[in-house]
């Protein structure tokens, strides 16, 4: 039976997510000796982007009544349609939301925050992040199915182009115990998450005003921008590019870190970063122990200047 | 208008993770136990709910006679009463079963969590608590105001925030956000005080169904040695990240 894979789109184009998620249902299938069937509803996004990275069944759930999210109607949808007793999911907001509610619906397994590719299939056992990333958990799955979500950044996008054919399934579920009012989403901006490279900054930067040279940085490097704890907390920057362990967990390829000291709190949001960088000031800064590069220094006189050296490298 | 709020006892912030000899459990030793502080945040939610439209607040914890510490932290920040389901929980679909097991019989209008424990991190129970219920759910909440039988709630979405209408009953996932952590109760002595005569139901699980097996846990690899780059050499700085560490 088709290993499943929830295929998310944002206004119906794929997210880098579902690629990951499609490429991790891949990896599962291959060792099942089986195929992929990915789920999507309601995309505009060509099939063949699900082809590229394994999928050679791609269900696309049309339904006007699932335009606007609801994470009941969206676990019905899938369920609907998803029949193998493995499924993934991208450890996204609207995929973490489906996925508990769908394996109630189903009555399977649900293993969230995956990191890698299972250990067993039968039983399906594979680790996860626990502990806000201070620490891993083995675990497995008793029962016929399970469900997991994978953790952004952890498995990876991997090409791997199989023919594939699509098919279209017409629903129509009821979604009437929510009502979207109003959906805000920044355009041109790089989701936390997603990125691939994240530039950070702490209360080292003393105020919201001294951020442009950050975003620069950022820019430069195609990255994400984030903060600390402290200074989502005074209001310099929004709780949404908060990272740490009440904020958001991060795995980019390369996190640099501007005037965060390092508080465990901190670590444990961002130490999966495959390459960390510490900028501070003071030498004695915790997170230079955590880090794999380490610069002390005035971060007002370094930013600019890497800043620049780092635009003549990328031409 | 009954509010539900489900708390997890969990590990203080500041607590170095170690896990036992042979990698088969936590290592409880020397750990201090708080409330869940994405819980936190829904907690204190409910009871600005509780002071602005009168509403009785309950909190819910499944566990066993240790996690009564954090209960009457909860009832010091304002609940009016609490439930706990005697219960070592072992994953999130048995601590789900049980919380939604109290709810059906208590006829609560909405039901507050955090989106996830900072514990194992599975972030599941809500969701299922909302599935076993056959009631909406919102996940990662960052606004909330209820309005007689109908809430609206702001949801955190990658790269936005959407905001939502729902029917109540309803179960709501917050983090933060739905509360400011400036806003987060400390407990003043009236409160801590209260707290000691306020109701605490002790209950017995319902079952022990689990889906779900910590087989083992590791800790966390340490990295290799910081190599220090003086500030006067990013050229340095830059060749590394380009050549060695290949991510720019």
């Amino acid at each position: 039976m088709a290993v499943f894979v929830y295929a998310e789109n944002i206004n119906g184009v794929y997210k880098k997510a579902a690629f990951e998620a499609v490429s991790y249902a891949k990896a599962v299938a291959d060792q099942a000796g089986d195929t992929v069937t990915a789920i999507s509803v309601n995309p505009t996004d060509s099939s063949d982007v699900l082809y590229k990275y394994g999928a050679s069944n791609v269900i696309n759930i049309k339904d006007e009544g699932l335009k606007n999210f609801s994470a009941k109607a969206f676990a019905q949808a899938v369920s609907e349609v998803a029949e193998g007793n493995t499924i993934v999911f991208p450890h996204t907001t609207d995929a973490s939301s489906i996925a508990p509610m769908l394996a109630v619906m189903k009555n399977y397994s649900l293993i969230t925050n995956v990191l890698e590719a299972p250990e067993s299939l039968s039983p399906f056992q594979v680790k996860r992040r626990a502990f806000s990333g201070k620490g891993f958990m083995h675990a497995k799955a008793e029962g016929n199915g399970v469900i997991i979500t994978v953790s952004q950044n952890a498995f990876g996008v991997k090409e791997n182009t199989v023919s594939g054919s699509e098919e279209v399934k017409n629903l129509s579920v009821a979604n009437e115990d929510t009502k979207v009012i109003s959906h805000e989403q920044s355009s041109g901006k790089l989701d936390l998450k997603e990125a691939e490279v994240v530039v950070s900054a702490g209360r080292g930067m003393k105020g919201p005003e001294n951020w442009g040279m950050i975003e620069e940085l950022a820019n430069v490097l195609g990255a994400a921008t984030a903060c600390s704890k402290p200074v989502s907390d005074i209001g310099w920057r929004p709780h949404t590019e908060h990272v740490g362990q009440t904020g958001k967990a991060i795995s980019p390829n390369l996190y640099i870190a501007v005037g965060i000291s390092g508080a465990i709190q901190h670590l444990a949001g961002v130490n999966s970063s495959k390459t960390i960088v510490v900028i501070n000031n003071d030498a004695e800064a915790p997170f230079f122990k955590s880090a794999d590069y380490g610069v002390v220094g005035d971060a007002f006189q370094i930013i600019p200047a890497l800043t620049e050296k780092i635009k003549a490298i990328k031409g | 208008m009954k509010i539900l709020v489900c708390i997890s006892s969990v590990p203080d912030t500041t607590s170095k993770i170690n896990f036992t000899a042979d990698k088969s459990a936590f290592d409880k030793n020397g750990i201090q136990w708080v409330i869940n502080p994405l819980d936190e945040f829904a907690l204190t939610k409910a009871v600005k709910l509780q002071e602005s439209q009168g509403a009785t607040v309950t909190v819910i914890n499944v566990g066993d006679t240790a996690t009564e510490p954090v209960i009457r932290k909860a009832l010091a920040i304002g609940a009016n009463d609490a439930v706990r389901v005697n219960l070592d929980p072992k994953d999130s679909y048995s601590t789900a079963k049980e919380i939604a097991a109290v709810a059906q019989s208590g006829g609560y209008d909405l039901i507050l969590c955090g989106k996830e424990s900072i514990d194992y991190n599975g972030g599941s129970v809500p969701g299922m608590v909302a599935q076993l219920l056959n009631q909406p759910f919102v996940n990662a909440s960052v606004g909330l105001d209820v309005n007689g039988s109908e809430a609206t709630a702001v949801r955190e979405i990658e790269g936005g925030k959407e905001t939502i209408s729902v029917k109540l009953p309803a179960v709501i996932a917050g983090q933060k956000g739905l509360v400011d952590e400036k806003d987060l109760i400390i407990p003043n002595m009236r409160g801590i005080m209260s707290a000691r005569t306020k109701p605490l139901q002790v209950v017995e699980p319902t079952s022990s169904e689990v889906k779900v097996q910590g087989v083992s846990y590791d800790s966390v690899p340490a990295r290799a040695a910081v190599k220090m780059v003086s500030p006067d050499n990013l050229d340095e700085l830059v060749r590394l990240l380009h050549e060695e560490a290949k991510v720019i």
